[in-house]
């Protein structure tokens, strides 16, 4: 009688348990289509980002390597053509006629051609790219630093954030942007990149001009920079989470 | 929870039954204070000897049950949602940077000379069909198939949700948990190996692969020690700082860390090997905790009370641990 019962209640709790890791299974995926779970998740980035901000020092550097130590290839990743007509007509004349337009919260709204900007004091990084898959490639990169870029638009006290708008369209239309703090803005490795590997930046890697921000992961380095708007919320662009890929569930901080 | 004035190290010759964990586990003689009947003997697979004396110990306190049932929780979720990270990018380097010419592993799709697509895995250049599993499973070009990842389909931004979350929840879990052993010295007086146990390892090891588990020792034997140690105060954080490593923002912190791993790919491989050995630890873990008493186990972990017999009740369980 004791055996029977013991068997029962094996049988009970294994029949529980198999029963259990299906509605588990299938539990996990409705809760990843909720809002109240996706946004308890969610938590985890401010989390994330409080902690890390707390543990590395503002100017803390990106480790940077040598030459010998560069990628034989550097992957391109996402868009590596935009199509649209307006950046191909510019492609076709050597982005002569690009123009970076730099406003919004700021005194001196201004537009920059890209020999202006080449110009200006450059600075020369070799960084490890890490791309949200998990690969990582080693480039070269020069460019100008978007502090010294800031210094010269001075951003109201109001501002927050820079946002950079992007000439490549997905296919329902909506454009690449990007958004950082002006913790990332004023680091030194962060620059808006119109060289890679010592040459004129590829079209495949965001010609004519790309941000770095050596210390996030690679879709926060927004390619084929069109415009620079300084704002306060970017909550009214597109989705409201600050990017084109933040838009999609990724998360705004990407330090990880 | 501890009483201070208990004895520390292993139990005297003379009472060898004396509980030294908690001054209310000195239940020998006294019946157990939980309601939950005396009943038989913890299942075993030797023929039951006759009318053996059984008695319950208080042998987990609460932090030790919370830690481990939030671990049971995070973990499946981490191996998980980690295994759909891994997959959106299903190739593994050494060193800093990832030559795709040169992986160490990678999983892939390819179309043979019949024109029929296969899954393919490549360990250290030598390549194997794993149609079904690896490469290719449903009919998907994915690493890992839809049953191992969290969630089912692609979705590697909802995998790092998950991951993010529930990894906060494992480090936290295993920051209290490590303090707590260490300073209620559940880590030196149960957990950490004792020098006598460690010589009587090849016994141990011996009886432990033939299937002669000791069953309702009052003490975790010397590779339950080593397994348990190891992975808490090794494999542990070994998982979480080659995760962390990943961060190019910690990487700038702490540059010691990629030195340490020998760059990110590095720690990415070394991530990906932590979570098959934890995959590797609760396999036998589990097998373990079935062959020697599922439900003494199970109870023991929900409740804090193991029974353990009087006398005869082990074998290849008597040398000190």
């Amino acid at each position: 009688m004791a055996d029977n019962k013991r068997i029962d209640r094996r049988r009970f709790v294994i029949g529980a348990l198999q029963a259990a890791g299906l509605f588990v299974l299938a539990g996990c995926d409705n809760l990843s289509r909720s809002d109240w779970f996706t946004s308890l998740l969610g938590k985890a980035e401010g989390v994330t980002r409080r902690a890390q901000r707390l543990l590395t020092p503002r100017r803390a550097m990106a480790k940077e390597f040598t030459e010998a130590d560069l990628s034989p290839v550097f992957p391109p990743n996402g868009t590596d053509n935009p199509a649209n007509p307006v950046y191909q007509a510019l492609a076709r004349n050597g982005f002569a006629d690009w123009r970076l337009e730099v406003g919004g919260l700021v005194q001196h709204p201004a537009v920059f051609s890209l020999a202006e900007l080449r110009d200006m004091p450059s600075r020369t990084q070799i960084t490890r790219h890490d791309c949200v898959e998990g690969w990582s490639a080693i480039g070269k990169w020069t460019g100008i630093q978007l502090g010294e870029l800031l210094a010269r638009v001075q951003p109201l006290p109001s501002a927050r954030y820079v946002v950079f708008y992007c000439a490549d369209p997905d296919e329902d239309g909506q454009h690449y942007y990007e958004s950082i703090d002006f913790e990332d803005a004023y680091h030194p490795q962060t620059i808006l990149a119109y060289e890679l590997n010592g040459k004129t930046l590829p079209i495949a890697h965001g010609a004519p001009v790309r941000l770095r921000v050596e210390r996030q992961l690679g879709y926060k380095m927004a390619k084929y920079v069109m415009r620079i708007e300084v704002m306060e919320s970017f909550a009214s662009i597109a989705g409201g989470q600050g990017g084109y890929w933040e838009d999609q569930g990724y998360e705004w901080y990407a330090g990880i | 929870m501890s009483n201070p004035s208990e004895m520390s190290g292993e139990p005297l010759a003379g009472n060898p039954l004396e509980e030294p964990v908690d001054s209310a586990s000195t239940v020998s003689q006294t019946p157990s204070p939980i309601p939950v009947p005396v009943v038989a003997r913890p299942e075993s697979h030797e023929t039951p000897e006759p009318a053996p004396r059984v008695h319950r110990i208080y042998r987990h306190k609460l932090p030790v049950r919370l830690a481990h049932w939030l671990n049971v929780l995070c973990l499946p979720i981490l191996i998980m949602s980690g295994l759909q990270i891994f997959n959106a990018h299903p190739a593994l380097y050494w060193g800093d940077r990832s030559d795709r010419d040169r992986p160490i592993l990678s999983m892939r799709a390819m179309r043979t000379e019949s024109g029929e697509v296969v899954g393919v895995t490549t360990v250290f250049g030598h390549a194997f069909e794993t149609t079904g599993v690896l490469g290719l499973s449903h009919d998907s070009v994915r690493g890992f198939p839809a049953w191992a990842t969290l969630p089912g389909g692609k979705w590697l931004a909802m995998g790092r949700q998950w991951h993010l979350f529930f990894a906060w929840l494992f480090v936290i879990n295993g920051l209290i948990f490590g303090l707590y052993a260490i300073l209620s010295r559940h880590l030196s007086r149960d957990l950490f190996p004792k020098w006598e146990g460690l010589r009587g390892i090849g016994q141990a090891l011996k009886d432990h692969l033939l299937l002669r588990h000791p069953t309702g020792e009052k003490h975790y034997n010397v590779l339950q020690k080593i397994a348990y140690t190891g992975v808490v105060f090794g494999l542990g954080p070994l998982i979480v700082l080659t995760g962390l490593s990943m961060s190019p923002m910690i990487d700038a912190a702490f540059p010691g860390l990629l030195t340490l791993f020998g760059g990110r790919q590095s720690a990415r491989t070394i991530h990906f090997l932590a979570c098959f050995a934890f995959i590797g630890f609760v396999v036998i873990h589990l097998s373990q905790v079935v062959l020697t008493g599922l439900w003494n186990n199970l109870r023991s972990m929900l409740t804090g009370w193991y029974a353990v017999e009087e006398s005869g009740a082990t074998h290849g369980g008597q040398q000190a641990n």
